[in-house]
């Protein structure tokens, strides 16, 4: 264990990345789950030297990858580290190497031998009208693939709004009858709703699940109260502007030049619960508001039926 | 008649993908592409806020994102009659920029260099000999054998451990991989810088556009990121910028390049006939004039015979797509009904995938289109790096009608447009300098307005077109690029390019099929983009506006 972990930290410095910045990382990360601080040091064992990596089937169903993708911007831990020394990524369409019924063999394969122990995690949602007609993979729909690896997973973590919801093939008139997979199934799943979720919030699900050996607490949607317990206007940085009044009405006005409240230009954050204003984008890069936009609400259900138009005010 | 090889998913792509091929004798005889996924979104948009839907189309694809929410967004302001300031240009162009950057580098290391890299043949190199190679080929910030020791170690560790995951069951040991042990742990290598650079490459879209995959900075007469201009926004950009260029000079081109010489041959299998390019990222408010990326059409690989391409003479055709039959038609003209059925690819349809048409004719579309297009009319950018790449491989100009010539199209391009992302920037900043910050138009919603957008993205010549009535969406419709590409038949029998280019591919195990994989990889598929429908009820020809 502790040549493994030496060996952690030289890796992670010979990335430029010092022990120190990795532990504040943890620490970040371990707030953010609201754990106490004693966790840290645990957090940190979890990406040094797990015993034995534990497997991850990931499917894709109607989607658009855009939630790997977010997956693929993190830098703590980098993604590398993520599939070579924290996960065992078993499945993953958009990653393998293999392809055809190679790849369909390394699914079938994993969840015979992880029976019970595996993580599923689903992108995308499930076409349910005309029998799952509308997506198939290897001849078989998406419904059936679902039904076959779900159940046979220790969890099922729903990453983004179509999984954990339907999302946008779902929104009206939903042509494919798409559902989330909860719904699709009849079955209790994490969700990490948002188009797409923020990196952080999934690896702070996944690491709650390694260190205490089960899930974080969640809310009636299924969401961790860690990232989705507070709604984005309680923790808006443009909130003050709200309570003052200070309003954009147009875009490219003086309004929006000084950073004003965009509650009337269409922002869905008072009734949008998600961590966005804090845990922020790419390494902390940005998030809409702060480009100007308002929040389109993209973490709640059926948000691309009930927050359009969006540049109305709610 | 000879043996049937279906792969199923075709993996490494963003979508659900499946092809098929008939060997014979060792080589492909035939071939099938079918798009395995409808979900709809055109029929979704129908009677919605015209302003919504970038935001919508957007979400046809996370991995080109951006793309269509920068289409979907010039439809829009075209058929509501706005010209957007000079500031949203140039964002607009550098988070296009950017995106072209970045999902080339992911391609090539991440969705394709497995095609052509044995990541087990690594474990055999010897690392002061990768070193040495690195040193010659590359001017790559790391190396030296220490660096290769420790990257060689840490794969050996994952494979020891047993858990193979994402490289388990794949076609490592083939006849068909040429590298030496050292280029393989080089690559293998890069594949995890590129890994790491890609993340740090996506903040560029944050700096301006919020968040990546799926910015939220556009909006219907310009960008909403004013206060993103200020110096240590533009600094930043300008520096992550410069750091992912520097890595598209001295690690993808020389690792294109090297990987390349030992994959001539393929300078000879995979080509296709026709090319067409919309064009992109406009210099001014002139179009087509003013487009870095130039618009034209080469047919019959006639370099020479080039030609203006025309918005007009596109044809979308279902009678092999799982829609109710009828005649190719023009996308304003459009009457599709989505029709779910068996998959018979050799009398009936096959996909849910249209097939687009060029005056009836297939066209490929993407970065070797566009290289090609810019290369005929000779465009200084372009030409200095395409001579310059065939000559460091002693290959002619027809190698590129190809697999390699595709595969070296998109680092030749991610080189050109990442290097005049430096004068966009400081168009920008002279801009604001001058106390110029406007980023927006404003504008009022007409009743009725039509209008398109023709854009060059990635994966290759996008178009969205929209048709707005009563201040609602009536009519929205987009070709995309993996459409063109990845397409079934059309009625008159002719293969998508893709099919086309895999006939002739040799095989050497039809139970291993990797030089399929190669070719198909190259085209970059995205088939989520690919699969969409028209609406149903328009079907009269219109007058529209162009952006």
């Amino acid at each position: 264990m502790e040549k493994e972990q030496k060996e952690f930290y030289e890796r992670l410095e010979a990335k430029g990345v010092s022990r120190r910045g990795f532990m504040k990382y943890c620490t970040f990360l371990t707030a953010t789950m609201g754990l106490s601080s004693s966790f840290v040091p645990k957090v940190a064992d979890v990406f040094a030297a797990p015993k034995q990596r534990p497997p991850v089937v990931w499917l894709h169903l109607g989607e658009c990858t855009g939630c790997s993708e977010a997956l693929l911007r993190s830098s703590y831990p980098f993604p590398d580290d993520l599939v070579l020394e924290t996960l065992s990524i078993e499945y993953h369409e958009t990653l393998m190497a293999a392809a055809g019924h190679q790849a369909e063999e390394n699914l079938q394969t994993a969840i015979k031998k992880y029976n019970g122990k595996f993580i599923c995690v689903v992108e995308g949602a499930i076409a349910t009208a005309h029998d799952g007609a509308y997506g198939k993979i290897g001849g078989q729909t998406f419904l059936e693939i679902a039904k076959d690896v779900c159940p046979k997973a220790a969890a099922v973590i729903c990453l983004g709004t179509c999984s954990s919801y339907g999302g946008i093939q779902a929104a009206k008139p939903n042509p494919g009858g798409y559902k989330g997979v909860g719904d699709a199934l009849g079955i209790k799943t994490v969700n990490i709703p948002g188009c797409p979720p923020n990196p952080v919030n999934f690896v702070g699900t996944v690491v709650n699940y390694l260190l205490l050996g089960k899930l974080p607490a969640i809310d009636g949607k299924g969401r961790p109260n860690f990232a989705y317990g507070k709604t984005i206007h309680d923790q808006c940085p443009r909130r003050s502007h709200f309570e003052n009044d200070e309003f954009v009405t147009e875009f490219g006005s003086e309004e929006a030049a000084m950073g004003y409240c965009l509650y009337k230009v269409g922002c869905r954050g008072p009734e949008t619960f998600n961590n966005c204003p804090v845990a922020k984008f790419n390494d902390g890069t940005s998030w809409p508001v702060e480009a100007g936009h308002p929040c389109i609400g993209c973490s709640e259900p059926n948000f691309w039926d009930t927050m359009t138009p969006f540049f109305e005010e709610m | 008649m000879g043996k049937r090889i279906t792969i199923d998913p075709i993996t490494r792509i963003e979508g659900h993908l499946r092809i098929e091929v008939e060997v014979e004798g060792g080589k492909v005889k035939n071939a099938w592409s079918s798009a395995q996924m409808f979900r709809g979104i055109e029929m979704i948009l129908k009677g919605r806020d015209p302003r919504d839907a970038p935001l919508f189309t957007q979400r046809s694809c996370g991995v080109c994102t951006y793309v269509h929410y920068l289409a979907s967004v010039r439809a829009v302001e075209a058929a509501i009659g706005v010209k957007i300031p000079d500031n949203a240009r140039i964002i607009r162009n550098l988070l296009h920029g950017a995106q072209f950057q970045h999902d080339h580098i992911v391609h090539f290391y991440h969705l394709h260099a497995l095609d052509w890299v044995d990541i087990v043949s690594a474990l055999k190199a010897d690392p002061a000999k990768t070193a040495a190679l690195s040193d010659n080929v590359s001017n790559a910030p790391w190396g030296g054998a220490a660096y290769f020791k420790q990257v060689q170690q840490r794969l050996q560790t994952f494979v020891d451990s047993g858990q193979l995951g994402p490289i388990n069951n794949a076609y490592w040991g083939h006849s068909a991989y040429k590298l030496p042990p050292e280029a393989n742990l080089m690559a293998s290598a890069h594949y995890i810088e590129a890994l790491r650079l890609q993340a740090k490459a996506a903040r560029l879209h944050a700096i301006f556009g919020a968040k990546n995959p799926h910015l939220q900075s556009l909006v219907a007469g310009g960008v909403t990121s004013v206060r993103d201009l200020t110096p240590d926004r533009i600094a930043e950009f300008l520096h992550i910028w410069k750091v992912t260029q520097d890595f598209v000079k001295n690690v993808y081109v020389p690792d294109l390049l090297a990987v390349a010489s030992f994959y001539k041959d393929w300078g000879g299998i995979g080509g296709t006939t026709n090319f067409l390019a919309w064009g992109d990222l406009p210099q001014s408010d002139k179009e087509p004039e003013s487009l870095f990326l130039p618009r034209g059409l080469i047919m019959k690989r006639d370099l020479k015979g080039i030609k203006m391409a025309d918005q007009e003479k596109v044809t979308e055709d279902v009678l092999r797509a799982w829609y109710e039959d009828g005649a190719a038609k023009h996308p304003f003209k459009g009457e599709t009904k989505p029709q779910h059925g068996d998959y018979k690819p050799d009398d009936g349809k096959y996909s849910w995938s249209k097939a687009p048409r060029y005056e009836g004719e297939p066209c490929e579309v993407g970065p070797l289109a566009r290289v090609l297009v810019a290369y005929a009319k000779g465009k200084e950018q372009f030409k200095t790096v395409v001579d310059s790449v065939l000559k460091q491989l002693d290959i002619p100009v027809t190698a590129l009608f190809s697999t390699l010539g595709r595969t070296a199209a998109r680092g030749i391009e991610t080189l050109v447009i990442g290097n005049e992302m430096e004068g966009w920037i400081m168009e920008l900043v002279e801009n604001v300098k001058k106390g110029d910050t406007k980023t927006y138009q404003s504008w009022t919603m007409p009743d009725k307005g039509m209008g398109y957008g023709l854009n060059d993205v990635a994966r290759g010549a996008l178009g969205h077109w929209i048709e707005i009535e009563n201040k609602k969406i009536k009519n929205y419709q987009y070709v995309v690029p993996s459409t063109w590409n990845l397409g079934p038949r059309c009625e008159k029998g002719k293969l998508s390019p893709v099919e086309e280019a895999l006939i002739g591919t040799p095989i050497a195990d039809p139970k291993r099929p990797i030089e399929v994989l190669r070719t198909v990889h190259s085209f970059d598929p995205c088939i989520a983009c690919g699969v969409h429908v028209i609406d149903p009820d328009s079907n009269e020809v219109y007058k529209v506006r162009a952006t």
